[in-house]
C-alpha cells in the first residue's frame, strides 16, 4: 500500500551532492513530491528532508539506496505519525475591497500572516503541516491567487532522539569489525 | 618533498600499488604525460586506440588479476568516450580508477575547447566520483577513490582534475594504501537462522554470482555441496566461481543458461544465492522464478536484499565470513533423490545437446569451436568473450578450473568489450589470453588490434563469423517473423587480410580440425592471430527463456521450434 513518508538525510555540505542524491530517485524510478536542503547546526552537514510516497518495498529500496550514497552520512525514516512537519507558504493575492474581509477573516482563521500590503496586491505569509496549506491554498483560490510558493516538508522525528546521534553510516561498518586483515585469502585488489 | 599536482597522481598512483595503466594522452593531461614520462621504470604505460579501448583492458585487467585496473583520458571527447567503460565496470562491479584532465578551474563552466562537465556525465554509472579544484586535496582523493573502487561491493570511480591542479604545487608524502572499509559481519542470530534452511532443505542448490568470485570461497562452496548434496549452478558473472569439473556443477542458469541448472534451480527447494543480484537475464519471469523453492541470500550491498526478489533469509554481510561460519554448523546430510534427480537432468542435457547437433547445417559447430578452443588452452589462460551467441556458447560450453578465467561483459552487455579487456589481462597476467568474438562486435573496436601489434601481445582472437548480428536475427525468426532487419551485415570483410594490414597473422577456419590448426600456430607466434571462424548464420543458442517467460516455457533443441 502506498503511504506518505519522509526521510531525513544528512549528507556532506558539498558541491554536487544534491544532483547525486536527487539524481538516484530519477534513475531508480521514485518520485520525489517535496525536496528541502539547508545546513545544520555543523558546518561540515547539510540536511536534506524528502517526502515521498510509497510502499513498504520503495521504503527499503530508497533507504538502501540512499545508504550506498558516498556523501550521505546519517539517515532516518520519518513516519507521518511519528514526526513533526511543517511547511511554509507564500501567496500573493489581487487586493480587491469588495473581498478583503473575507481575506482577513481566513488569514486570521489559519493562522496566517499578511506580510506585504499594497493598493493592487498583498502578500500572505502560512505555515503548517501540508494539509492546512492545501486547505488555505483552496479557501484563497477563488479570490484570485496571483502567485504562490510553497517551501516543501521539513520534518523532525518527535520526542528526545535525533538524527545526530545516529551512528554515521560508513563509521556503523568499520565499528563492528576490524579492518581486513593481512592473512586474509580473498583478492587484494 | 614539493611536487607538482601531474607527479602527485602518478606518486600516488605507484603507492596504491599500481604496476600498469591503459590510457591516452590529450592536451588536459599533458603534466601527467609528464610526469609518465619521468616514472616509467615504475609504471607501465599502455597506449590504446581509442579511449574505450583503455577503459576496457583496465576493466579486463581487474577482472583477470583481480588488481585494480586504471584509466586516464583527457577532457572532453577522450572523457567521454570512457563512459561505456565505465558503465560496463559499474554494472559488473568492477573496480576501476578513471583519471580525466579537465580544462583549468577559471575556464570551467564557460564551454570552453574540450570541456564536459564528466563527473555530472558519470554520477548514474559510478559508484562515486569527485572533482579536485585544490591541490591540497589531491592525494587523498586518489586515495580515497581507490578506497571506495575496492572495499564493499566494488565499483568504478572518477576523478576529474584540471589543468591547474596538475601544475600547482604542494607538499607530498608517500602512505601506505588505506585498509578497504570492512564489510559488515553476519550476526550469529543470522548465521543461525541460515544453518537452518540449510538444515532443513532436501533439494538445495547453491547459486554463485560475481560476488562469489570475488570473495574466494571457491573450495567451502565444493564443500558444502558435498557435505548437504546440493547442485551448483551460476550466473554468468559466478562462472568461474567453481571449476567446471566438478561433478555437481551445472554451469550457468537463466536466459540462455544450461537445461539441467535452469530446470535443478526450479526444482529446488532452497536456493543459496551467494553474491548474486537476481537480474531479469537469470530469472526470466519474475513472478514465477523460483517458486518451489526458499531464498537465502547473501550479498554485500544493502540494496541487493528483496530488490528483485524477496528473500526468505536475507543477510547483507562479508560473504566470505558468513560462508565460514555457516559452513563451521552444517553437519552432512544426504539427499540422494535430489542426487539422482540432478544426474537425470544433466543425462537428459547431454541427449538433447547431442541430439540437436545433428541439425547443425555447417561444418562447424558452435559448440565444435568452443570444444577446440578448450583443447588449446591451458587452466590459467584468460577466455574473453565479447558480447552476443558467442558469449553464450563459451559461457555454456568453455571449461574453467581457475577463477578469474572468463571474462564477460554481463550486466551492460558492451559489444566491443572484448579485445580492449584482453589486451588488459593479457598485460595484467602475462599469460596468452583467447578473445571469443562475433563479427559484430568485433567490428565495434577492432582497432585495438593495433595495440595489441605495437605491444606483441599474444592474444588469440577467434571470430565467430556469421556474416550477421546472430542474437537479434535469433530473436528475429523466433518473434518478429523473420524480418531481419538490418542485422545482415554483408560486409565482405576479410578478416585475415584485416590481421595482415594491422601486422598481426591471420588464420581462416572453416572445420574443427583447421580451427585446431590454428589455434596451434597461434600458440607458436608471440604476437596477436586473428582467426576467422566461418559458421553458419543460422545456429541458435539454446536452451532459451524467450523474453518474459519462466522455466515452464524453455526451449532446449531446435526441434521444439519446429522451424520452416
Amino acid at each position: 500500500m502506498s503511504k506518505k513518508f519522509s526521510l531525513a538525510v544528512y549528507v556532506d555540505n558539498h558541491f554536487g551532492v544534491l544532483s547525486r542524491v536527487t539524481g538516484m530517485f530519477t534513475r531508480r524510478g521514485f518520485n520525489i513530491d517535496s525536496l528541502t536542503v539547508g545546513e545544520t547546526e555543523s558546518p561540515k552537514y547539510s540536511r536534506i528532508t524528502i517526502t515521498l510516497s510509497g510502499d513498504g518495498y520503495a521504503k527499503e529500496q530508497m533507504l538502501n539506496q540512499l545508504r550506498k550514497l558516498y556523501p550521505v552520512k546519517k539517515l532516518e525514516l520519518l513516519e507521518t505519525e511519528e514526526s513533526v512537519r511543517r511547511e511554509l507558504c507564500l501567496i500573493k493575492m489581487k487586493h480587491d475591497p469588495k473581498t478583503r474581509a473575507d481575506v482577513m477573516s481566513a488569514v486570521e482563521v489559519f493562522r496566517a500572516k499578511v506580510i506585504d500590503y499594497g493598493v493592487e496586491a498583498l502578500s500572505i505569509e502560512v505555515t503548517g503541516e501540508p494539509s492546512k496549506i492545501d486547505a488555505f491554498v483552496s479557501v484563497m483560490k477563488p479570490y484570485g491567487i496571483l502567485e504562490m510558493c510553497r517551501t516543501g516538508v521539513v520534518a523532525m522525528s518527535r520526542g528526545s532522539k535525533c538524527i545526530k546521534d545516529k551512528t554515521d553510516i560508513s563509521s556503523e561498518i568499520e565499528e563492528e569489525v576490524p579492518v581486513i586483515s593481512e592473512n586474509d585469502q580473498r583478492d587484494i585488489f | 618533498m614539493i611536487k607538482t599536482g601531474a607527479q602527485i597522481i602518478v606518486e600516488t598512483l605507484i603507492e596504491q600499488g599500481v604496476t600498469d595503466v591503459f590510457s591516452y594522452p590529450g592536451g588536459q593531461v599533458l603534466h601527467i604525460y609528464d610526469a609518465l614520462y619521468e616514472y616509467q621504470d615504475k609504471i607501465n604505460h599502455v597506449l590504446t586506440a581509442h579511449e574505450q579501448g583503455a577503459s576496457h583492458a583496465a576493466d579486463g585487467y581487474f577482472r583477470a588479476t583481480g588488481k585494480t585496473g586504471v584509466v586516464i583520458s583527457t577532457s572532453g571527447p577522450g572523457a567521454t568516450n570512457l563512459v561505456t567503460g565505465i558503465a560496463t565496470a559499474m554494472l559488473d562491479s568492477v573496480p576501476l580508477i578513471a583519471i580525466t584532465g579537465n580544462v583549468p578551474c577559471s575556464l570551467i563552466g564557460k564551454d570552453s575547447f574540450q570541456e564536459i562537465d564528466i563527473v555530472g556525465v558519470t554520477m548514474p554509472i559510478t559508484k562515486h566520483n569527485f572533482f579536485v579544484n585544490h591541490i591540497e586535496d589531491l592525494a587523498d582523493t586518489i586515495r580515497e577513490a581507490f578506497r571506495i573502487a575496492r572495499s564493499g561491493r566494488p565499483g568504478p570511480v572518477l576523478i576529474d582534475i584540471p589543468k591547474d591542479v596538475q601544475t600547482a604545487k604542494y607538499e607530498f608524502e608517500n602512505c601506505a594504501p588505506k585498509p578497504r572499509i570492512a564489510m559488515r559481519k553476519a550476526r550469529d542470530e543470522e548465521i543461525d537462522r541460515a544453518v537452518a534452511l540449510i538444515k532443513e532443505s532436501k533439494r538445495p542448490y547453491i547459486y554463485l554470482g560475481g560476488g562469489a568470485v570475488g570473495a574466494n570461497i571457491s573450495t567451502e562452496v565444493q564443500d558444502l555441496a558435498e557435505k548437504i548434496d546440493a547442485a551448483i549452478g551460476c550466473t554468468l558473472m559466478g562462472i568461474t566461481a567453481v571449476p567446471t569439473s566438478n561433478p555437481r556443477f551445472l554451469g550457468m542458469q537463466g536466459m540462455h543458461g544450461h537445461y539441467a541448472s535452469t530446470i535443478a534451480q526450479d526444482e529446488a527447494d532452497l536456493i543459496i544465492a551467494l553474491g548474486v543480484r537476481f537480474s531479469d537475464r537469470a530469472t526470466g519471469n519474475k513472478a514465477r522464478y523460483a517458486k518451489n523453492s526458499k531464498i537465502l541470500h547473501i550479498d554485500p550491498d544493502f540494496a541487493e536484499i528483496n530488490k528483485n526478489i524477496p528473500a526468505d533469509e536475507g543477510i547483507i554481510c562479508d560473504l566470505h565470513d558468513a560462508f565460514l561460519r555457516i559452513m563451521e554448523k552444517i553437519t552432512p546430510a544426504s539427499n540422494p533423490e535430489w542426487v539422482s534427480r540432478v544426474k537425470e537432468l544433466k543425462a537428459e542435457e547431454l541427449a538433447k545437446l547431442e541430439s540437436d547437433e545433428k541439425l547443425f547445417k555447417s561444418q562447424l559447430s558452435p559448440r565444435a569451436a568452443i570444444c577446440m578452443i578448450n583443447q588449446n588452452k591451458n587452466a590459467d589462460t584468460p577466455v574473453v568473450t565479447d558480447v552476443g551467441q558467442h558469449q553464450m556458447w563459451a559461457a555454456q560450453f568453455c571449461e574453467f578450473e581457475k577463477k578469474r578465467t572468463f571474462l564477460s561483459s554481463g550486466g551492460l552487455g558492451t559489444m566491443g568489450f572484448g579485445l580492449g579487456a584482453a589486451i588488459g589481462a593479457q598485460v595484467g597476467t602475462g599469460k596468452r589470453t583467447i578473445l571469443v568474438t562475433g563479427d559484430g562486435s568485433f567490428g565495434m573496436n577492432l582497432n585495438e588490434v593495433a595495440t595489441a601489434v605495437k605491444y606483441n601481445l599474444p592474444i588469440t582472437i577467434v571470430v565467430m563469423n556469421n556474416g550477421v548480428l546472430g542474437m537479434v536475427r535469433q530473436w528475429q525468426t523466433l518473434f518478429f517473423n523473420k524480418h531481419y532487419s538490418n542485422t545482415t551485415l554483408e560486409r565482405k570483410t576479410d578478416f585475415v587480410k584485416l590481421a595482415e594490414a594491422f601486422g598481426a597473422a591471420g588464420a581462416r577456419a572453416t572445420t574443427p580440425e583447421e580451427l585446431d590448426a590454428a589455434l596451434k600456430a597461434a600458440q607458436g607466434r608471440s604476437g596477436p592471430t586473428i582467426i576467422d571462424c566461418v559458421i553458419d548464420k543460422d545456429e541458435f543458442v539454446l536452451p532459451m527463456l524467450p523474453p518474459g517467460g519462466s522455466v515452464d516455457d524453455i526451449i532446449v533443441t531446435k526441434e521444439e521450434l519446429n522451424l520452416e
